[in-house]
């Protein structure tokens, strides 16, 4: 099911602040995710789970060390060029859901599309397109107030997938979501794993939500602290 | 990718109807207030430019004493020396590129008809002060050479005059008491309407001079004498003949001053019209700065916008916007803004300057320079103003934004 190694940590070390207010959000971590692979992510808050979130979706820099996102070495681009790989190559799922308000469920869609540079037409159907893959055809017009929150969350999840992307970055995914609606998205997730092949990194406090992932990496004070699958870095 | 943004602006605006209103009002009213006081500001130098000509145009009006200056009219060294009938003989015998000559004396004096009165200005003068004055008669003749030269009790009356004594009756061959003596009326004057300065100019009764002077004026002095340049000369090549002319006939020494004016009626226009321009520049200029003041609004606003939308540009930068994406759709936003602004405020100056023209009773004259000067001037407010806050967006880390509550 795991392609090649497909995004890479080498010693990876990021610090916020200045001498005694110094905080070692990751100290040193190395750690590899293959192509197709679901990882969840766990870890108290502070562990560092959050930063080694951002630097895999290209959002961070490391302060030291490398991160390469397939090959390229992305801790080393200047924010506009991480702008167009994140745009390329990666969607984002949050936990608020984050779609912009009073705007239909389709134009939350194709918004992505906009700064790729779709033209209209082909981006109307490529955002119809998602919203059937997570199950919201009929719902193309409504907007996020008029969507409950599992549809709001599906609402996401189309507009991280329509750009076709290789990684999906979900912070939180079902944070905000009751247990029924949780193992809604989860099998949703599960399914474009599957289904197009879609490398996934998830961050979770859920045990029960982790189970999905075929992987598991625990961060605690800004190191891995243990890993389901250990894997050699090539 | 414009057209994309124009959209998307225009959705946002949409989206906050009441805080995009009350952005916009400050260019609104500024936009208003610059259209509206250039438009009735042009509509007043038009009105002054055709009152002055009015009072006829490529005129050169002569009084006696001394041009105004330093020491005022008439100093305490010169008696004042009233034109003579010899004066006006030597203009028209020696003037060359004058179209008409004329004198004219003039007075306030009480006119009856039967039992109405009306005070009215009285000119003694003669046939040739119409075609200096420029001015026709609606029915009847002017006065003939042998009433003019022997004085006789006939006259033209303005149409205030005719209301006043016939109303809308046909006056021609009737008798009005002008002071003590009566004359019969030959022929009406056409409506000239009020000068600028709310002098009616049809409450008139001509008669010949010598009529005038012996009856009315008791005296044989000639007010002013009116001369209308052909149409080859202009009045500043005609005034310095007239200056020679009359320094020659006056015996006045080359060593000494003119005791006489000459006023130039189409130096007043153009030098009336210049001040009116000028006064609609400075109010102008005052209105601009109110649109200054309209830039600022857009300029906050658009900071409020900026942080109250701090996750949505979170968002748009994590799903892969640039950041020129990010500053041209808050740069767009204001202007467009700014631009739609503008557009009302054009409308709505307009519209009061055209309730202001009826009111004054001055031309609606809108500019449609002007009008594309406060378009261009509002999309630029808009840029300049909201380059700032929509830069500060731009600049924006997207996981700090993405975190803002």
């Amino acid at each position: 099911m795991s392609g090649p190694v497909f995004i890479s940590f080498d010693k990876v070390l990021k610090t916020y602040g200045q001498g005694e207010a110094r905080v070692h959000a990751l100290a040193g971590v190395d750690l590899a995710i293959r192509k197709g692979e679901f990882v969840a992510i766990m870890g108290p808050s502070g562990s560092g789970k959050s930063t080694a979130m951002n630097i895999i979706g290209c959002l961070d820099t490391p302060t030291a060390g490398t991160y390469s996102f397939e090959g390229i070495d992305a801790g080393r681009l200047d924010r506009n060029r991480r702008a167009l790989l994140r745009n390329l190559y990666v969607g984002f799922v949050f936990q608020g859901y984050n779609l912009l308000p009073r705007t239909t469920a389709a134009e939350n869609v194709e918004l992505p599309l906009i700064y790729r540079g779709v033209a209209r037409s082909e981006r109307r159907a490529l955002a119809m397109q998602a919203l059937a893959e997570v199950g919201l055809v009929g719902r193309e017009h409504h907007t996020p107030a008029e969507l409950s929150g599992g549809q709001q969350q599906r609402v996401a999840i189309a507009r991280a997938i329509v750009t076709r992307p290789t990684l999906l970055v979900a912070d939180e995914p079902t944070g905000n979501l009751d247990t029924a609606r949780t193992h809604e998205i989860m099998e949703l997730l599960t399914r474009l794993n599957a289904e197009l092949g879609l490398t996934i990194a998830m961050v979770t406090h859920e045990a029960d939500v982790a189970a999905y992932a075929e992987r598991t990496i625990r961060f605690l004070d800004g190191h891995v602290a243990s890993d389901s699958a250990k894997l050699e870095v090539a | 990718m414009i057209w994309e943004t124009v959209r998307l602006s225009l959705i946002s605006i949409r989206r906050n109807v009441l805080r995009s209103f009350l952005t916009l009002l400050g260019i609104v009213i500024g936009v208003a207030a610059v259209i509206a006081m250039l438009t009735i500001g042009s509509g007043t130098t038009e009105k002054v430019k055709a009152d002055i000509s009015k009072l006829g145009s490529n005129l050169l009006v002569v009084r006696s004493g001394r041009p105004a200056g330093p020491g005022g009219p008439g100093g305490l060294d010169q008696v004042v020396r009233p034109l003579a009938e010899k004066d006006l003989a030597a203009l028209v015998a020696h003037l060359s590129g004058a179209r008409a000559i004329s004198p004219a004396s003039q007075k306030q004096v009480r006119v009856i008809f039967g039992t109405e009165s009306l005070t009215s200005g009285v000119t003694g003068t003669d046939s040739a002060y119409l075609d200096a004055r420029d001015w026709k008669l609606v029915s009847g003749r002017p006065f003939s050479d042998s009433e003019t030269r022997s004085g006789a009790g006939v006259c033209l009356i303005g149409e205030t005059v005719r209301q006043q004594f016939f109303g809308a009756g046909d006056p021609e061959g009737e008798i009005i008491r002008v002071n003590r003596t009566s004359c019969k009326i030959i022929g009406l004057l056409e409506p000239k309407g009020y000068t600028g300065f709310g002098q009616d100019q049809d409450n008139v009764v001509l008669m010949p001079l010598a009529a005038y002077q012996r009856r009315i004026a008791g005296n044989r002095d000639i007010d002013s004498i009116y001369i209308a340049a052909d149409d080859r000369t202009p009045t500043t090549e005609l005034q310095p003949r007239v200056e020679d002319i009359l320094r020659d006939t006056r015996r006045i020494t080359p060593d000494r001053d003119d005791d006489f004016s000459i006023r130039d009626m189409t130096q007043i226009a153009d030098a009336m019209a210049s001040a009116t321009t000028t006064m609609t520049g400075m109010l102008g200029a005052v209105a601009g700065v109110s649109l200054l003041v309209g830039g600022i609004g857009i300029m906050n606003i658009m900071l409020v916008s900026v942080t109250e939308r701090t996750r949505e540009i979170g968002i748009r930068l994590a799903i892969g916007a640039h950041e020129k994406h990010i500053l041209i759709q808050f740069l767009v936003e204001a202007t467009v803004l700014s631009l739609l602004g503008g557009i009302i405020g054009i409308l709505i100056g307009l519209a009061l300057a055209g309730i202001a023209s009826v009111a004054l009773t001055i031309p609606f004259a809108p500019s449609p320079a002007v009008i594309l000067l406060a378009v261009g001037f509002s999309a630029l407010i808009g840029m300049v103003f909201g380059f700032f806050p929509a830069l500060r967006g731009a600049r924006l880390d997207p996981i700090d934004a993405l975190r803002h509550e």
